[in-house]
């Protein structure tokens, strides 16, 4: 099997968001960027499946401006065979990456796609399961099981109300949860065995897909601040306090 | 043009967020049908056809629609799509997993997890963890939109009567199975409308020691919650997690125990009125959202929480 696992450069999760004032967006500038904490559970998951045998290659994949390619790096540090980089300049909206996602997938024919259920910068929860409509795949979303079967894939996703698992047929869009593993650090020889493996650039205009934005962004804004509460000094002021002041117990 | 909702239930009852939906959606447009893909789900088709808001209930019977197979749904949904301007559901694990792939076939751009609607057009929307609030337009002919539960009050249940219609059941995708549901059944209220919520963090150590939790839960009537580092420690299941990528929750009162308090927790449960945190490190940013802060160990602190509150003559429910 051949797996293509998609990655996205994001925000930090650790860094405190911090809003432009003009309302244009967010601060980006001398901002920690890393992969976005999903993308490497499903990097960790793909190469758990090459380890025990049941793949043969896995080619990572980020869209994104020239410095996103130290996700895909990061992706071959940790065991992914070769790298794929599709450049565009702005920020583009989900619907565009499946898009852009779909042309490669044509052209690599993987088995299946991996990528995280979330991105934790846009929040939006849409690119895996786009994908797989757009090539018409069965999809897996919020995997925090995987089990490779024989020409099947049976996954348990968490939802709300506990865990359900379902099979679906090869090939197959999964979208990782955090539970999914235990994402490994690349080693200091494995990082450097990763600079020597090949990235393939591509040049999002030169997939004749329209990634043009539809949806406005109009303006950015700080939430409204929670205002400043107190410490209490002992369990019976609290108690006394939620039942008198707060009035909600 | 009129907007089609697509209900979450478990083919007896509706399942409660579809009415916070319910309420987001008629504010886009009031001509407001409602989708129900199901398998003998006659009562809750009838249910939805008694709220005020609802003007007509589109029953589809089938049994590919016992379970939710994204596939099954959006085939169903794009057959009666060309008749809405909107399709909308709740943005939770159900309209997560659905609302893309319905958006990706009739080419539009998803507007995930509105907290507000500005205009048909027009909604805001939390990104970064709720750390900013972005005001976005679509300017899709057909919008695809998928709805925060929390931030709408629920609809009214009765006193309407909207006509019901049957409708074909599309063709089922033979590549998913549905193979089985591991369902948490609790007495306790459901995390994402329970009036207060308890939730324990990694300072709970144990999975034993949640019973520290469930005790004063009970007597709250509350419902118990986690941050990320317990369900991946496995003191609790992940049904309990509150966060980024987890549940968000809006209750009364919100109460954080042995939690730090990460910006992917945060995210989960500022938005509640009144937040306590009881936590030994006076530093940890928990504190920095808490109403009332208790610096205390908590296994001596929920004990006497318990206590205190046995005192109490009555006890809001």
């Amino acid at each position: 099997m051949k797996i293509l696992v998609a990655v996205k450069r994001v925000i930090d999760y650790n860094v405190q968001i911090r809003v432009k004032e003009d309302g244009s967006g967010v601060v980006t500038d001398n901002v920690k960027m890393s992969t976005n904490p999903p993308d490497d559970n499903a990097i960790e998951e793909a190469v758990k499946i090459k380890e025990a045998g049941k793949a043969k290659e896995i080619v990572a994949i980020t869209i994104g401006e020239e410095k996103a390619q130290e996700t895909v790096r990061k992706a071959l540090a940790v065991g992914a065979d070769r790298g794929i980089h599709v450049k565009v300049d702005n920020v583009i909206e989900p619907l565009a990456v499946s898009k852009i996602l779909k042309k490669i997938v044509e052209k690599e024919n993987p088995d299946l796609v991996f990528m995280g259920k979330q991105a934790i910068d846009d929040d939006c929860n849409q690119t895996g399961q786009m994908l797989a409509a757009l090539l018409n795949w069965p999809q897996a979303t919020f995997a925090s099981k995987i089990e490779v079967k024989d020409n099947a894939l049976e996954v348990t996703r968490e939802i709300d109300e506990g865990l359900e698992t379902i099979e679906v047929n090869v090939p197959a869009i999964v979208t990782c949860d955090l539970r999914l593993n235990e994402p490994r650090y690349a080693s200091l020889p494995n990082i450097m065995k990763a600079k020597k493996k090949p990235i393939e650039q591509i040049n999002a205009s030169d997939l004749g897909v329209d990634i043009n934005p539809r949806i406005e962004q109009i303006k950015v804004e700080e939430p409204p601040k929670r205002k400043a509460g107190i410490k209490v000094a002992s369990v019976e002021e609290l108690v006394q306090k939620l039942k008198n002041e707060a009035k909600v117990i | 043009m009129s907007v089609l909702l697509i209900a979450e239930h478990n083919n007896k009852e509706v399942r409660p967020f579809t009415y916070n939906a319910i309420t987001a959606a008629s504010q886009i447009n009031e001509d407001l049908h409602v989708l129900v893909l199901g398998h003998q789900a006659d009562e809750v088709a009838k249910s939805l056809s008694e709220v005020p808001n609802v003007k007509k209930v589109i029953h589809v019977d089938n049994e590919i629609y016992e379970n939710y197979i994204a596939e099954n749904y959006t085939a169903a949904i794009i057959k009666h799509a060309e008749n809405y301007s909107h399709i909308v559901s709740s943005a939770n694990t159900f309209g997560k997993n659905l609302m893309p792939r319905i958006a990706a076939l009739l080419d539009t751009s998803q507007v995930s997890d509105i907290i507000k609607v500005i205009s048909e057009d027009t909604f805001l929307r939390p990104i970064y963890a709720g750390n900013a609030f972005a005001t976005v337009k679509s300017n899709d002919k057909k919008k695809c939109v998928t709805i925060r539960p929390t931030s709408f009050d629920p609809a009214d249940k009765s006193g309407g009567s909207a006509e019901i219609t049957k409708s074909d059941p599309a063709e089922a995708s033979s590549s998913t199975k549905f193979l089985k549901k591991e369902e948490v059944k609790s007495d306790r209220p459901e995390l994402g409308t329970a009036r207060i919520v308890i939730s324990g963090g990694r300072g709970m150590q144990n999975g034993e020691n949640f019973k520290l939790i469930s005790d004063i839960a009970d007597k709250l009537n509350a419902a118990i919650g986690a941050s990320r580092a317990a369900v991946d420690a496995g003191y609790i299941t992940n049904d309990h997690q509150v966060g980024q990528t987890g549940k968000v929750v809006v209750p009364d009162l919100y109460i954080a125990v042995g939690i730090s308090g990460a910006i992917q927790h945060l995210a989960g449960m500022k938005e509640s009125k009144v937040i306590v945190a009881i936590n030994k490190d006076g530093e940890a940013p928990i504190f920095s959202v808490a109403d009332y802060g208790l610096e205390a160990d908590l296994f001596e602190a929920l004990p006497q929480f318990l206590s205190e509150l046995n005192k109490l003559n009555t006890i809001q429910k």
